[in-house]
């Protein structure tokens, strides 16, 4: 039976007009998480838009995939910072002079 | 409206070649694409600009009439006419421009007025899969964080009817699945990413899940011990204050915090600072007696 939360890769790579090669690499890279089912390979659609985004750094920006793997993880520090800086931003009103 | 230096916004010279135009667009999308500027509002502005800037100077037809027409764009009937015919040639086409990313991507006035409005593809000629993911702000005052409660909000026309969590951080995003762009071709619809944004009130500041107050003591409660009334988010409380209390120090009211996110039922403590407040404007009886306290202490 169809998942409905899965989503061919092969129809991915149609949509997207991409190579499967990427999707293999991405997956090499750990850059993107897709499921095997009866040796077919799926695309969770929740990785979807991680996905997209994948394909605009290396089709339209030009970098390549370790420049996408390093970016990825400075990505993710960024946002870690960010959340941080918030936590940071609201300990600091406590402080601060009305 | 101003007019828009397209060729100095990519950095080229007016003569650059279409595969440098293409390089300076890539280098600046690089820089700012909103992939790589999460959260970047500034980053966002600045790419939409190198966006349109490429939009033009990389088709032929739209760099050939903004060349013509360069600053004098707004006059000349030969212009209006032109506008007029080819607005619709080019409403929905497109150039060659990067898709998807939170940015909005409206054109400028300029772009508008010059070509009708923008339509955009994306460099490999294929139609989008997902709708934009749309972010907005939610303010709320401290008291709105009490209880879960529903809320109606309106984003871009639609009413959308959402849960706020009781406990919910200043700062928290949450993700409404579907209400961002529409989809394209039957695509899915983007997320809306809506942060909420709480204030302190006059009398309390939040840290997590504490609530943190001062409050004005008098003297004499400080010294041999009283009662004081304190207006809590829920309500007011009478509050024993310790003989010998000293300037600055604190009590914590267990309970009387904000509830902890996802956990209704518990709630963060209220800290208080006492602050007390020394007599001014003494008589000269009182004076006396302040003496003779003083005398007493060895």
């Amino acid at each position: 039976m169809p998942n409905e939360n899965l989503i061919d890769a092969q129809i991915c790579c149609t949509h997207y007009n991409i190579e499967y090669s990427f999707i293999d690499s991405l997956q090499q890279y750990g850059l993107l998480q897709i499921s095997t089912i009866k040796e077919e390979r799926f695309i969770p659609s929740n990785e979807l838009q991680k996905l997209e985004k994948l394909i605009r750094l290396h089709y339209d920006m030009d970098i390549n995939l370790e420049g996408i793997e390093a970016i990825s993880y400075l990505l993710d520090k960024v946002e870690n910072m960010q959340s941080e800086m918030i936590q940071m931003r609201n300990r600091l009103r406590l402080y601060e002079e009305e | 409206m101003d007019f828009i230096d397209y060729y100095k916004v990519l950095g080229v010279d007016k003569n650059a070649k279409p595969e440098d135009i293409k390089k300076a667009y890539r280098k600046a999308a690089r820089k700012l694409h909103p992939d790589l500027n999460p959260n970047d509002k500034e980053a966002h502005k600045k790419f939409q600009q190198v966006n349109e800037a490429n939009e033009v100077l990389s088709d032929v037809e739209k760099r050939k009439k903004y060349d013509k027409y360069g600053k004098d764009w707004q006059h000349g009937e030969a212009y209006d006419k032109a506008r007029q015919e080819q607005s619709r040639a080019y409403a929905g086409g497109g150039g060659q421009s990067f898709s998807g990313g939170n940015e909005e991507d409206d054109f400028s006035d300029f772009f508008s007025s010059m070509f009708g409005g923008g339509g955009k593809s994306s460099s490999r000629g294929q139609s989008k899969f997902r709708g934009q993911d749309y972010n907005a702000e939610l303010h709320l005052a401290l008291s709105d964080i009490l209880k879960s409660h529903q809320q109606t909000l309106t984003v871009n026309g639609k009413n959308v009817r959402i849960t706020i969590p009781a406990g919910v951080e200043n700062g928290q995003k949450i993700k409404l699945k579907d209400y961002g762009s529409p989809g394209v071709n039957g695509g899915p619809n983007g997320d809306l990413y809506l942060t909420f944004v709480i204030k302190d009130n006059h009398h309390f500041k939040r840290l997590g899940n504490d609530l943190y107050m001062n409050k004005d003591i008098e003297l004499y409660d400080a010294v041999l011990g009283g009662d004081v009334t304190i207006d809590t988010l829920t309500g007011k409380l009478k509050v024993k204050i310790k003989p010998e209390t000293q300037n600055g120090s604190k009590i914590k009211l267990k309970g009387k915090g904000v509830p902890v996110y996802k956990k209704e039922e518990e709630f963060g403590d209220l800290i208080i600072t006492w602050n007390i407040k020394i007599p001014v404007n003494l008589t000269e009886k009182e004076i006396e007696l302040f003496t003779q306290l003083k005398d007493l202490r060895p």
